[in-house]
């Protein structure tokens, strides 16, 4: 084991008497407000930047092309057949919710275990959650075959005198993404205040002053604001971790609940919820190593932090190459011979070539982060990101279309294969994915400033005791910390 | 604070502090001296400062507990009345109501009304948006969201006294005492 620290980039050494920095360079308040708000506010926009969101905006432009392509003609210009009547709408659809997961893990089910170094990637993650799941909300909306009532998904009286059939998982999705996207946007935004008061206190434009004032709120920072505002942060953890737990399981039982060998499986709920958040982590890492190294963050977003993830994926990779385990096992353990096929065809049938890349992408290479030096190299892990990225898509592919194209009677086999526009409307669907991703790197803080100034060793007001950096347990919340109140002074 | 203050009139005063340890132990004086309309700005929540304020618990997780169970009573109602009474239809061979089928929609209802209580009680509480306020017309203060830790006595609590309350926040440590006006004077 290393016993110094030579690279001073490298705060990953696994040697407790080496106490490691979250926030490296020897940062003040003063230098993490400007490292961040700088990007936003003074810095000029990189010439890339408008390279990049023109092809961005492009592709975009032809997600939308396609949509009205397909609005024109109907579902017909995709690839579905009989019996696959659910092709890649579905599987992007599945694709893009799974990747939001990361960003409510990060910011929800790390706040609650009071994981400090959540807070350098939190807003980065929240960010990437919402622009996912935009992307997710389009593709069932648009293959429902009959766009212009589409608004039978919600319970809005109508002149039918109809009601949805709440006893179907497909309108659970309806109430679960729904909810999901709407608490997610509020706990993003929620979180921005703080920096978006930062933006305006820092603002030298007109413009700027104007628009993030009022974006601010008013946000004065405020002790008894904070108060609340730390209750309603706790609060909002505390709802959205089931809540994210809740929502790739009810887009499961999409599959679960039908009676199709492949889909008819219990594992289903844990076994999504497992790969949503392999995947989303995969993307926040895709999309968080080059903003750090183009926006002079890594002192901010360091190694330790991309080592953690790593770590995230690793264990989530394994529950899901368990899970496919699990599910082989099953099959053969429960003796149905149309489930036991279903998964043979899936290993060994006509769509064995997409089977095989999901198990090398998803089972294959997360196992390589035991090995600290691939855990810690910045050009590896984003080459395995990228696997994982499309494995997890794969994943989603071969559920879907593997089930569907063979299931109980051979007659009605068919092999499934998409037309140009289900790929042009994938595509598109990154296009307006990276777009907004583009807009809020340059429009937005990219990191949570207030919070990481939480985690800085300056900001422990009981300086005569300063604890220890590398501490994360330190900062307790008073109601479970042991202290005894002083109520009433008010 | 009287609602039709001239322009020019005292707000408060405002003392600047370098750091949270500095900061603490002037709160804790303040605190002590009796004051009731004050306040402490800064740039991201600091821990103990609730203690040493001596503020009070918020009403905001009972409002987060009523909005929750009202989302889950009219879940629970919509979803009966819908299905099993305005629009009865049999699909599946399922019972027309029956509670397994209808527990993901009572489930994220629940979350949908206490995520909108907190969001928008916490910012109802905190008595915001609210885009104008004295302390925006001092230059100084726009540090608050950023580096500099502020205590602000207002000039509307019985105990302040313009000279006396200066010499008290002069004497606790901090860089600045400063006298806020309620509106800018141009």
């Amino acid at each position: 084991m290393k016993s110094s620290v030579t690279d001073p980039y490298d705060n990953t050494v696994d040697d407790p008497t080496q106490p490691q920095e979250l926030i490296l360079g020897n940062q003040d308040l003063t230098s993490v407000t400007e490292t961040v708000s700088d990007i936003v506010l003074e810095r000029k926009t990189p010439k890339a930047w408008y390279v990049a969101i023109t092809f961005t905006a492009g592709l975009t432009g032809i997600l939308f092309l396609m949509i009205g392509y397909l609005f024109i003609k109907g579902v017909g210009v995709w690839g579905l057949n009989n019996p696959v009547g659910w092709g890649w709408a579905i599987v992007n659809f599945v694709f893009w919710v799974g990747i939001g997961h990361a960003g409510t893990l990060i910011s929800a089910i790390l706040f609650l275990l009071r994981q400090k170094w959540r807070t350098s990637i939190n807003r980065f993650a929240e960010a990437m959650t919402i622009f996912a799941v935009i992307c997710a909300g389009i593709f069932p909306g648009i293959h429902v075959g009959r766009v212009w009532v589409v608004y039978w998904l919600f319970p809005i009286p109508n002149y039918h005198a109809m009601w949805p059939n709440f006893r179907s998982p497909l309108l659970w999705d309806v109430f679960a993404v729904g909810t999901y996207a709407t608490v997610s946007l509020l706990f993003w935004y929620m979180g921005m205040v703080p920096d978006l008061a930062t933006l305006r206190d820092r603002a030298r434009g007109r413009i700027q002053q104007v628009v993030y004032g009022v974006l601010a709120l008013g946000w004065r920072g405020s002790h008894r604001h904070w108060h609340r505002y730390e209750k309603a942060y706790l609060l909002l953890a505390g709802l959205a971790t089931p809540l994210v737990l809740s929502v790739h399981s009810v887009v499961s039982f999409d599959f679960a609940t039908s009676q199709l060998p492949g889909w008819h499986t219990t594992i289903f709920p844990p076994y999504f919820v497992a790969g949503a958040v392999f995947s989303g982590f995969a993307m926040v890492g895709t999309l968080l190593i080059p903003a750090r190294q183009w926006f002079g963050l890594k002192n901010i977003i360091t190694l330790h932090h991309l080592e953690n993830m790593n770590k995230i994926i690793l264990a989530t990779g394994s529950m899901v190459g368990f899970a496919y385990a699990t599910e082989f096992f099953m099959a053969w353990y429960g003796g149905n011979p149309n489930e036991s096929f279903a998964f043979v065809n899936r290993a060994f049938g006509p769509y064995a070539w997409a089977y095989w890349i999901m198990v090398s992408c998803n089972v294959i290479t997360p196992q390589l982060f035991w090995i600290k030096k691939v855990r810690t190299n910045i050009a590896i892990m984003w080459v395995m990101y990228i696997f994982v990225n499309i494995g997890m898509w794969f994943e989603r592919f071969v559920i879907t279309v593997t089930s569907l194209s063979r299931d109980f009677l051979p007659s009605s086999w068919a092999y499934y294969d998409p037309t140009l526009i289900d790929i042009l409307t994938f595509l598109g669907s990154f296009g307006l994915f990276f777009t907004l991703v583009l807009l809020f790197i340059r429009f937005l803080p990219m990191v949570a400033m207030a919070e990481v100034k939480t985690v800085m060793p300056i900001a422990d007001a009981h300086s005569g005791e300063r604890r220890s950096v590398g501490d994360y347990h330190g900062d307790i919340p008073r109601h479970i910390r042991n202290v005894p109140k002083e109520g009433g002074k008010s | 604070m009287s609602a039709n203050a001239e322009q020019g009139a005292l707000y408060g005063l405002l003392a600047e502090f370098e750091s949270p340890a500095l900061l603490m132990q002037a709160v804790e004086q303040v605190r002590d001296a009796g004051y009731s309309k004050w306040d402490v700005h800064t740039p991201f929540p600091v821990h103990g400062m609730d203690d040493a304020m001596g503020i009070r618990g918020t009403q905001l997780p009972f409002l987060v507990l009523g909005s929750g169970l009202t989302g889950l009573c009219l879940a629970t109602l919509m979803q009966w009345w819908m299905n099993a009474v305005d629009y009865k239809f049999v699909i599946s061979g399922k019972p027309l109501f029956g509670l397994p089928a209808n527990i993901p929609v009572m489930f994220e209802l629940t979350v949908l009304f206490s995520a909108f209580a907190a969001f928008f009680g916490m910012w109802i509480l905190n008595d915001l948006p609210k885009w104008y306020h004295p302390l925006f017309t001092n230059r100084r203060f726009r540090r608050a969201t950023q580096d500099r830790f502020f205590i602000v006595i207002e000039a509307a609590d019985p105990r302040f006294k313009p000279d006396q309350t200066r010499a008290f926040l002069a004497s606790l440590g901090s860089t600045v005492v400063e006298g806020v006006n309620e509106s800018a004077e141009d």
